[in-house]
């Protein structure tokens, strides 16, 4: 079978789940061969075994991450002219779309972002404009480079025992063009990220305050979720930017979505509306977020989310 | 100082967005164009460019004749001049060509820094700067959420997973900002009367020694097979909280095996 190259991503040998899933997508097409870039490969080869990666190419030389994107895209670059894989996978995030970018204007092939499925011939699906349009794309130049949503495939172990390779690449001046001097690492706290989460509590304008986000916050908690806002919520400073879900923020695609207060405009919508299964709280009965949901509650959500809190708490 | 800021015409995010049936691209005429709303942080982070050191704006944009719009509200806001490429041939052009296409004009009109926004709010591919920086073999400074020049020195933080990348570079650069990296002003009256003088130049695909045949729905490297409306999502339960709705709800995530 042919290799599908797909990109390791990794915060310092902290493999990302995103990783697994597209290792899992690129079983059902043909043999995964996980590309890793950067330090730390000791501590995650098993995590890429579990996941059924076929071979591993492995780029320790930390000048590839000591700049910004060009390495990893003329890395790729390089193994894509060597060994000529079926497609190349990266997953949808800031980085992981920039990557594709560069590799596609490097390798003249054509790129799809941020899909949520890919089926036989590497046809990605696209779910576009708010999640009103499912659409179908194809690649018909080049390799296929395909970005992919994350939280959009469910991860499939699949044990396996990887060929290693080493491979190394010389960086052109061009790649070395912006350097990235320092790498600054912000506190998260216990939560999982907003994009990776399998569920997500969000918050909206209904919130009303800053110091009111700690309910959706204990609600977050309860369930072991991420906490996203609206932008109504963010524009109002009540919660921080970085964890706005939307058309200008995030895009979620959990497994559970629970909108707080959010009354579900196009702009929010946009943001969460693969998510699996989705509850919303809302006193508003017209709030169009009601016509997404499967399970909705039209009450304030000052009783309800404290109750729905203490409720899932005394479950567990 | 030479800046040239990129900005798309979009549909509005709050109407309804169609495909056209014919050649699956995006309907433009059906629906009112804006500038895309990411965009006006690229303007205003050239504005406040020009504001500290000096030089020049100029607007690009490439897109069909309406789009000129977008161009006036960039140019209300305070830019100095603007470049329209628009060109039969270019409709149905896709990101890799996209790229093509305006690397071609930047190294026409000559560039320090070019600015854009993340991503566009209708193809939202977010690619855009990195393929401009490849293309032209200029650094890449994207994602910034904070940008400051001194000289021909570039110093940015860029937006990461865990939190952000300090990056330095050397002018000239593609750039690419965040939303809220600043306040994008409002136009003024006077900026508004003035922008009506402001010059604009038209560029077709030949005029910028763009290949036609590398651009458009001929030269696209991507093909959309089909697209549907999305299927309805089924009708959920909606209950009115009577003081049991926290309770409903654990009941109903239970059943669902999420507690």
């Amino acid at each position: 079978m042919a290799e599908i190259l797909v990109l390791v991503d990794h915060v310092d040998g902290e493999v990302k789940k995103v990783t697994f899933e597209l290792l899992t997508l690129a079983r059902r097409h043909g043999d995964a061969a996980a590309v890793w870039i950067g330090p730390g490969y000791e501590g995650a080869k098993d995590k890429l075994a579990e996941y059924g990666a076929a071979k591993v190419y492995v780029a320790a030389d930390e000048e590839l991450t000591s700049y910004v994107v060009a390495p990893k895209a003329e890395l790729l670059a390089q193994l894509v002219a060597e060994r000529s894989p079926a497609a190349v996978l990266v997953a949808a995030t800031g980085e992981g779309k920039e990557i594709a970018g560069r590799l596609a204007v490097k390798t003249e092939s054509g790129v799809l972002t941020d899909v949520v499925d890919v089926a036989d011939g590497f046809v990605g699906e696209h779910s576009i404009f708010g999640g009103s349009i499912v659409s179908h794309a194809k690649v018909s130049k080049g390799t296929p480079i395909i970005a992919v949503r994350p939280n959009s495939t469910a991860p499939e172990a699949a044990p396996s025992t990887p060929a290693e390779e080493q491979v190394s690449v010389t960086l052109s001046d061009a790649a070395k063009a912006a350097k990235v001097v320092e790498k600054v690492v912000q506190e998260k706290g216990e939560r999982p990220e907003l994009t990776e989460a399998a569920i997500v509590v969000s918050g909206g304008r209904g919130v009303g305050g800053a110091d009111n986000f700690k309910l959706i916050e204990e609600l977050a908690d309860s369930l072991g979720a991420a906490v996203g806002a609206s932008r109504a919520a963010t524009d109002a400073g009540w919660y921080p930017h970085t964890f706005q879900v939307g058309q200008t923020g995030k895009t979620v695609s959990p497994q559970l979505y629970i909108a707080v207060g959010i009354s579900g405009a196009i702009q929010h919508r946009a943001g969460m509306q693969t998510s699996k299964t989705i509850v919303a709280i809302n006193k508003d009965p017209e709030a169009p977020i009601f016509e997404l949901v499967d399970y909705g509650v039209v009450g304030d959500l000052f009783q309800v989310a404290p109750k729905l809190t203490e409720e899932i708490t005394k479950r567990k | 100082m030479n800046i040239v800021v990129c900005v798309k015409q979009v549909p509005d995010t709050a109407t309804e967005r169609k495909l056209r049936s014919d050649d699956k691209t995006l309907d433009r005429e059906a629906v009112d164009g804006v500038i895309n709303e990411l965009d006006e942080y690229a303007v205003e982070e050239a504005l406040t460019i020009k504001e500290a050191h000096g030089g020049e704006v100029t607007v690009l944009t490439m897109g069909p004749a309406k789009a000129s719009d977008s161009i006036r509200k960039a140019l209300a806001m305070g830019a100095d001049k603007a470049v329209h490429v628009s060109d039969e041939a270019l409709h149905g052009s896709d990101a890799l060509s996209t790229s093509y296409a305006l690397a071609q004009v930047l190294k026409k009109v000559g560039f320090d820094i070019v600015i854009l926004g993340s991503e566009s709010t209708d193809a939202r591919t977010g690619m855009l700067a990195a393929m401009l920086s490849e293309r032209l073999g200029v650094p890449q400074v994207t994602l910034a959420n904070k940008v400051e020049i001194d000289g021909s020195s570039l110093k940015a933080q860029r937006l990461t997973d865990y939190g952000f990348d300090r990056v330095e570079a050397s002018l000239p650069a593609v750039v690419s900002v965040v939303e809220k990296i600043n306040e994008p002003r409002y136009p003024s009256f006077k900026g508004i009367m003035a922008a009506k003088k402001k010059p604009v130049e038209k560029l077709a695909v030949a005029d910028a020694e763009i290949d036609a045949a590398k651009v458009g729905l001929a030269g696209a490297s991507t093909e959309v097979v089909d697209f549907a409306d999305a299927p309805p999502r089924e009708k959920g339960q909606i209950v009115k909280d009577e003081g049991d709705g926290g309770v409903k709800v654990a009941e109903f995530l239970a059943s669902k095996k999420f507690i």
